[in-house]
């Protein structure tokens, strides 16, 4: 029995990633044999991670190849996991690298959600950094950005990065694939403290309740109070239409998402930068949202290097009533998030209701107003929102009441 | 060589140094600005006028004819300059010629060694060359490193070259200036021809304390050339070649800066720090490499310039089109410069008066009566390690292997703010570690580390902890900064395994011996 299995990636250009080997063996131990830029930093314990994970496995007799590119170690032990589970797609055990506390803070369902990086799968570099630059959310997607051949090795690499990577702070989403494939994704990465799944191509109500389900079936056998969050991505015709209904469907959805390559490709035409097209589609996902009480959140900018662009996409989206902008390179989030920013006379605006309203709360008034005009509270909901934006962006002083004359 | 050869002893920073370094005695390190050599300046022989062409002809054949001439011998120092940098051709066929003559046991003594210079190893191994004091980048310092080098290497900053001249710690005997263009009497500059580099000032040194001084060019012009960046009057013999340099190599045609988020954010950082810490005000001067992440922190800095109506005083190069644009834009009213890093910055010096050449005699020599480096308000540099007593480290890795020179370096730690901007670790390298493996800089003079995860202020600046301490900058101590890459990586890296034979000394700018490197195993 010579079985031999490979997972990860090799060459020059690689970084932060490895390249594992495994011969299965009958007898003889486990050999490691390691090629690695950082061995005399880290060799030893490299070779200690190896055999540690291969005990967890039950792995007794086997010939380790390992040429490192400097990959951290929650990206060495899953890429040898999923060795071994190539090599024996039957042996269920898993090797968890300890869930860090960094990994361990919660989210609400009521917070910005302005920007959201893509994180590709099974690129373990984009990962280690991502949080970094301050998106309100990053999405480790299992989805689109991996390869057919390499979801299992994703999976595995997700789950290591959801308990070990810093992500600073940033909602923890995790692009799921579409079913029946996502619920398997579910097994792997619930466990591991994601606060949003996003569910892609969704069409209907059913769809979100399989996985809403099946959710809370892993966070029940594992004993996890907290819900997790669902955000169905609209992709297709028949997605727009349904859009109300997707967006009602489950109390966990907390924002409701737009993806206009698939979108255009399916109603059969491009995508443009005027956006055109895609014009229905828009205010329909922000009215089904709105209707449903969820966020609407736009599509990805795709071109990295045209910011100008950029700014100008989420001042439309902005204008169509949208919160939040998919995106896919770091440099992208400080132009959303100022795009994003409420305006000075915005801002004003808001401080005077929300002045007004504070007043009438105050002296138990149940209407307010605003000299003679009565002010709906949706307005106040909404200059509420605008004041707590602004204070959290720096464009305005936290104790601003303080100072604050009407 | 074995130890007892060299003497280690204990330096005030409780590195072990050698106190004899190929014979000759060296002063372990004493503290910053502690180390007053006394006596006077070692000098030239006398030369005289008459014993020279009267009509200024200094021309020989050939490069081989010249060091003969120059009276080559066995156990000689021969100087260059790196200007030419990894496009440089001429120091190569210097010990190529060496080589024919049959001389021996030779010390090359450049500004600075590149990737280019790697077939110096087999004159090395030949025994052509004796060692190297200077730089060694890439394949010469992995050569070191291995302990291959039969004599002790010796690190020097551009200010400790010119210092280690003027001291009489280096004789030079035979200086070789690679010139892109020269007349015939030996004036010679940068600015034109065919391997115009900008400017020649490291070259300084050797032009007037080398016992016999030649000039290479591929461009050799009438009398004058004008301006003279090297006066004839310190040079001996002119050598017209067919070509010095391979221009692409010597100048970049664009240089580029970072698109890695992760280095644009660090360099963001730094022109945030230096603008919320008011160092960024009118008239205010400073200093970066010429890096993916300087280039980037100019242009941020650039942008902040603007949005406050800011111009500078003076800003140092090495310059780029950066640096460049900045002067044509009125945002500053000089370039300092050191070297040209690209093809506007040639330009640029060649056409405005403006861009001023310096040397390391202006900027950064020990021995003058002050120089420029301490003047530049701020400066922004590199480093391979940084420790948590905000020591660091050049010239080596953390594996052990020596693989960078100094270069201004040191000199530039003597600016009123010295800012590393560094990423916190590189794949699974801490940068960021308790102790440096080769301690070129003490951290009393190092006073902000701006990484991807947090800027870290030195607590004896305590200036500068209050004039950011409103700002939402993300600062952190170095301590919390190192945690947070060790748990990154996965725990503390282990130390490399190092020989007892010391393969390199790395001089402090005053000449006094700061560290060594030893042999990786």
């Amino acid at each position: 029995m010579a079985k031999t299995c490979e997972a990860g990636r090799r060459g020059e250009k690689v970084r932060s990633d490895c390249f594992v080997s495994l011969e299965l063996r009958d007898s003889g131990g486990i050999e490691i044999r390691l090629k690695s830029k950082v061995v005399v930093m880290y060799g030893e314990s490299i070779k200690r991670l190896c055999m540690d994970v291969l005990k967890t496995l039950w792995v007794e007799n086997a010939l380790v190849t390992l040429e490192d590119q400097g990959a951290l170690p929650f990206t060495i032990s899953a890429r040898l996991e999923t060795t071994v589970k190539r090599c024996l797609p039957d042996n269920d055990k898993k090797y968890l690298p300890e869930m860090l506390k960094h990994s361990m803070y919660k989210t609400q369902r009521e917070r910005f959600r302005r920007s959201r990086l893509y994180l590709p799968g099974n690129e373990p570099k984009f990962m280690i950094n991502a949080g970094i630059h301050k998106p309100d959310a990053i999405i480790l997607d299992l989805e689109d950005s991996v390869a057919p051949a390499e979801k299992d090795a994703a999976r595995v690499l997700v789950r290591n990065a959801l308990r070990q990577v810093d992500f600073y702070g940033a909602e923890r989403m995790v692009r799921i694939n579409q079913l029946p494939a996502g619920l398997k994704d579910l097994e792997n990465i619930i466990p591991h403290n994601v606060h949003v799944v996003l569910i892609p191509k969704c069409e209907s109500s059913k769809q979100v309740k399989q996985i809403d389900k099946r959710i809370k079936e892993i966070l029940n056998k594992n004993n996890i109070k907290e819900s997790v969050f669902l955000m169905p991505i609209i992709e297709s015709g028949l997605g727009v239409i349904k859009a109300y209904e997707i967006a009602s469907s489950s109390d966990n959805i907390i924002a409701l998402a737009i993806g206009l390559e698939d979108y255009t490709a399916d109603i059969g035409t491009e995508r443009t930068k005027e956006g055109r097209e895609s014009f229905f589609a828009r205010s329909q996902v922000v009215n089904a949202a709105r209707a449903a009480g969820a966020q609407p959140i736009d599509t990805v900018f795709s071109d990295v290097t045209d910011m100008d662009g950029l700014k100008k996409s989420v001042n439309e989206a902005k204008s169509l009533g949208f919160e939040g902008k998919g995106c896919i390179h770091p440099r992208q989030i400080k132009v959303i998030h100022d795009a994003f920013a409420p305006a000075e006379r915005e801002i004003e605006k808001a401080k005077r209701i929300v002045s007004a309203f504070e007043k009438a709360e105050k002296e138990g008034l149940g209407v307010v107003s605003l000299g003679s005009k009565m002010i709906d509270p949706p307005v106040v909901k909404r200059a509420l929102r605008t004041v707590k934006l602004a204070a959290e962006m720096g464009i305005l002083d936290k104790n601003w009441r303080d100072e604050y004359v009407q | 060589m074995s130890s007892e050869e060299y003497k280690l002893k204990k330096n005030v920073l409780g590195r072990m140094v050698p106190t004899i370094i190929n014979g000759k005695p060296a002063v372990p390190f004493q503290g910053v600005g502690k180390y007053r050599p006394t006596g006077c300046k070692a000098a030239p022989p006398i030369s005289t006028c008459v014993d020279y062409p009267p009509y200024g002809n200094k021309v020989l054949p050939d490069l081989k004819t010249a060091l003969i001439k120059a009276g080559i011998k066995d156990g000689m120092t021969i100087s260059t300059h790196h200007h030419l940098r990894n496009g440089d051709l001429v120091a190569n066929q210097i010990f190529d010629a060496c080589a024919e003559i049959g001389v021996k046991d030779l010390i090359w003594f450049p500004s600075a060694s590149f990737p280019c210079q790697e077939p110096i190893i087999k004159h090395l191994n030949k025994g052509v060359v004796h060692h190297i004091e200077g730089s060694m980048n890439g394949p010469l310092g992995r050569y070191a490193s291995r302990g291959k080098m039969r004599g002790m290497g010796v690190l020097r900053s551009h200010g400790g070259r010119y210092q280690a001249v003027q001291d009489g710690d280096v004789h030079i005997d035979i200086a070789v200036i690679a010139a892109p263009t020269a007349d015939p009497f030996g004036n010679a500059n940068g600015l034109t021809g065919p391997s115009a580099c900008g400017l020649i000032g490291f070259a300084l040194a050797d032009s007037q304390y080398a016992d016999r001084v030649i000039v290479v060019t591929d461009n050799l012009i009438d009398f004058p050339c004008i301006p003279w960046q090297i006066q004839g009057n310190y040079v001996d013999f002119v050598v017209k070649m067919d070509k010095i340099g391979d221009p692409e190599k010597i100048v970049s045609g664009t240089t580029q800066i970072t698109k890695s988020p992760d280095r644009l954010l660090i360099a963001e950082l730094t022109a945030r720090f230096i603008k919320e810490a008011k160092i960024m005000k009118n008239g205010f001067s400073f200093q970066a490499g010429a890096g993916g992440t300087s280039l980037a922190f100019v242009t941020f800095l650039e942008g902040y310039m603007r949005e406050e109506g800011i111009k500078a005083r003076f800003v140092r190069g090495g310059s780029t089109k950066y640096l460049v644009q900045l002067l044509e834009e009125g945002l500053t009213d000089y370039i300092l410069d050191g070297q040209t890093f690209d093809l506007d910055g040639v330009r640029s010096m060649r056409e405005n008066p403006n861009h001023v050449n310096t040397s390391p005699f202006t900027s950064y020599n020990f021995h003058g009566k002050g120089n420029f480096a301490s003047m530049v308000d701020t400066v922004v540099l590199g480093a391979t390690e940084v420790d948590v007593n905000f020591n660091a480290n050049v010239v080596t890795h953390s594996d052990g292997l020596l693989l960078h020179g100094i270069g201004g370096w040191q000199n530039c730690l003597f600016s009123k703010c010295t800012i590393l901007s560094i990423p916190s670790f590189r794949d699974r390298i801490p940068v960021i570690v308790d102790e440096v493996t080769t301690l070129c800089g003490p951290g009393e003079l190092i006073d902000v580390i701006v990484t991807e995860r947090g800027i870290a202020i030195n607590p004896r600046r305590k200036d500068l902890l209050v004039a950011v301490s409103g700002s939402d900058l993300p600062l952190k101590t170095i301590e919390e900064l190192k945690d947070e890459v060790e748990n990154i990586c996965g725990g503390k890296p282990a130390k490399p395994k190092l020989s007892d034979r010391v393969i390199a000394a790395i001089k402090w700018v005053d000449g006094t011996v700061i560290d060594c490197v030893r042999q990786v195993m």
